[in-house]
């Protein structure tokens, strides 16, 4: 029977990679998710725990996926728990990609914002100048530093890792740097994931400026299809709508940058 | 001379159908509604949907105070088609809701209700008097959630109670929804007719469970939920068609519309208007539109100029 890519199919993870002490990415073998676009997401179901909604992050392996997570609430610390040989639903993918444009490209991500930055870095041309932006807390919390270089090693590029203690790279918000770099240099366009409150302004930042940018947008999810409604935008739905949305779009959005919804969907500051 | 020219224009001229519907005193221009628990939590949303062709849109099931709901999963898709979720009525309670419709002008609103008690639906009504309510549909249906739902259905002297007390409350409509549960539908619907009702929604999702065989498991982590989608198309198309002919009462057919058919059997089957919910998340938005065209050019084409001139044709023989 064809796969229906609403129906977990179940996959064994492979391999488990510490990328920091909170931060693990999972490497099991499925064609679908190997060639999933970036912004696209899966909904992965750690069985008995909870389900919820992933990034797939890329395997330099073909036919391998991946997924990186932080430990945080009880699902994904359900995932982030996942040993080698244990098993997980996974169904997907869903959602829209990015637009990849051609040229001066700048990716901004925090956190495991990173993940789908990744996936893009595999979608760039060779011709592309790429400048990467790492944003993290303090030292201990950085990762993929060395994957960006490895992927833009054919590139003319740049890796820059922030951090808002000084403890590694530079010191600082992210969003200021990029607030600098769209100054100093024209980009053809800016793409980024993290944290909403670091999206908004880098969107600002770049939108304010003429420049092209998309942010992939984070949101509670119980569906991901576009039913449930849990993960509702002001009249957005970020599962079916997203997950990337253009700066242009979201400058129209009451809500983005400010407000998100809980489980019982009531709205509450960022 | 006018008349004349007018008698032979008309027999050249074909009135123009028209998709308006009343459900008793419920007046809606186009006959195809968001059911309850779909993507209703925002008040832009409602408004796309609406833009999009939604006659009227349901709101979640509200309580009194805001619910979390059960844990994911909640929503499992069904092989060969259909949905079980067990979202476990998460919402955000009344009072927030009341806030999020209040400055509503253009979106007929239904805003569905669920409570174990008469004096909740009181309270929780009390919050929307300052807002835009089309009308109010009770959930005495959901099957997945204790104390509620379905369990007030199941029990025709609560549901006696709940109807009289919310038609004591309000002027405005108010609608039963009712599903398949312990005690026999019919009854609950002839308990909710009797105590003042004005309208029934039929059917809510039919209680289920889903079973994964590689882990081993039930999926969902409420274990059981309801289905919907179309697996219950024809066994909800079956109540709306048992209830028309039992019942003079106004009714909202609901369970598997997917195409303009679908909304047409029910038509035919005795409802007045319909809703949907899964194929939202099989069609996406545009599902609205679609259907709504498919009944016009069915109205065109059997000339009948207005919803009504179908409704309870299956059951002439
Ligand atoms: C995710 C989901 C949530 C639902 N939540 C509610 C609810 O809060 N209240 C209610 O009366 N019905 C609820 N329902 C039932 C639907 O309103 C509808 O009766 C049912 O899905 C059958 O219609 P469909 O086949 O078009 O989806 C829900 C259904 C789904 C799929
Ligand atoms: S997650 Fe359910 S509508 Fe988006």
């Amino acid at each position: 029977m064809q796969r229906n890519h609403n129906h977990p199919t179940i996959v064994t993870i492979e391999k488990v990679i510490d990328e920091t002490p909170t931060v693990r990415t999972l490497v099991f073998s499925d064609e679908v998710m190997s060639n999933i676009l970036p912004g696209q997401f899966a909904m992965v179901w750690i069985p008995g725990i909870n389900e919820l909604p992933m990034s797939v992050m890329i395997s330099e392996e073909s036919g391998k996926a991946a997924f990186t997570v932080r430990r945080h609430g009880p699902a994904s610390t359900g995932l982030f728990n996942v040993k080698v040989g244990g098993q997980i639903g996974i169904r997907g993918p869903y959602g829209n990609s990015f637009d990849i444009k051609k040229g001066k490209l700048l990716l901004v991500g925090g956190g495991t914002g990173l993940v789908p930055m990744m996936r893009l870095l595999t979608f760039v041309k060779s011709t592309d100048d790429v400048t990467v932006l790492i944003g993290a807390k303090s030292k201990d919390e950085v990762f993929f530093e060395d994957l960006t270089n490895s992927l833009l090693k054919n590139n003319p590029h740049k890796v820059i890792v922030s951090t808002d203690d000084g403890s590694y790279g530079q010191k600082g918000l992210v969003t200021d740097l990029v607030e600098k770099l769209v100054d100093e240099t024209h980009f053809d366009a800016v793409y980024t994931c993290g944290p909403e409150i670091m999206m908004y302004k880098i969107v600002h930042s770049a939108h304010s400026r003429g420049i092209f940018v998309q942010a992939s947008l984070e949101r509670m999810m119980k569906c991901g299809v576009g039913i449930c409604g849990s993960c509702c935008v002001g009249e957005d739905l970020v599962c079916k709508d997203g997950t990337v949305f253009d700066g242009q779009h979201l400058f129209s959005n009451k809500e983005f940058g400010y407000f998100h919804r809980n489980k019982a969907g009531v709205l509450e500051n960022y | 001379m006018n008349q004349l020219l007018y008698s032979k224009l008309g027999s050249f001229i074909k009135v123009k159908p028209s998709l308006a519907t009343s459900i008793g005193q419920i007046q809606l221009d186009r006959p195809v509604m968001l059911a309850s628990g779909i993507l209703g939590i925002s008040l832009d949303v409602f408004n796309r949907l609406y833009r999009s062709g939604a006659g009227a849109v349901v709101t979640k099931s509200l309580s009194k105070e805001p619910w979390d709901g059960y844990p994911n999963p909640t929503i499992f898709s069904v092989k060969g088609g259909g949905w079980i979720n067990a979202v476990g009525l998460s919402n955000p309670g009344a009072p927030n809701f009341a806030k999020i419709i209040e400055s509503n002008k253009d979106v007929p609103i239904i805003v569905s209700l669920v409570g174990s008690i008469p004096e909740e639906f009181e309270v929780m009504i009390k919050e929307f008097e300052n807002c835009k309510v089309t009308a109010y549909e009770l959930n005495l249906s959901c099957p997945h959630v204790a104390k509620v739902g379905l369990e007030v259905g199941d029990d025709p002297e609560l549901v006696k109670k709940i109807v009289t007390t919310v038609k004591n409350t309000t002027n405005v409509p108010v609608i039963a929804k009712v599903g398949l549960g312990t005690t026999h539908y019919l009854d609950t619907v002839s308990i909710a007719i009797e105590s003042g009702i004005d309208a029934i929604t039929a059917i809510n999702t039919v209680r289920a469970i889903a079973i994964d065989v590689e882990t081993q498991r039930p999926i969902l982590s409420n274990k059981f939920g309801g289905l919907s989608g179309t697996p219950i198309k024809p066994i909800a198309l079956r109540c709306v068609y048992e209830i028309s002919s039992k019942y003079d009462i106004p009714i909202i057919g609901c369970g598997g519309v997917s195409t303009w058919e679908d909304a047409v059997e029910f038509f035919l089957a005795g409802s007045s208007a319909i809703q949907l919910g899964s194929a939202v998340g099989d069609n996406w938005i545009d599902i609205f539109d679609e259907i709504n065209k498919g009944i016009l050019q069915y109205m065109e084409r059997k000339g009948y100029s207005k919803i009504k001139d179908m409704v309870g044709l299956a059951k002439k023989s």
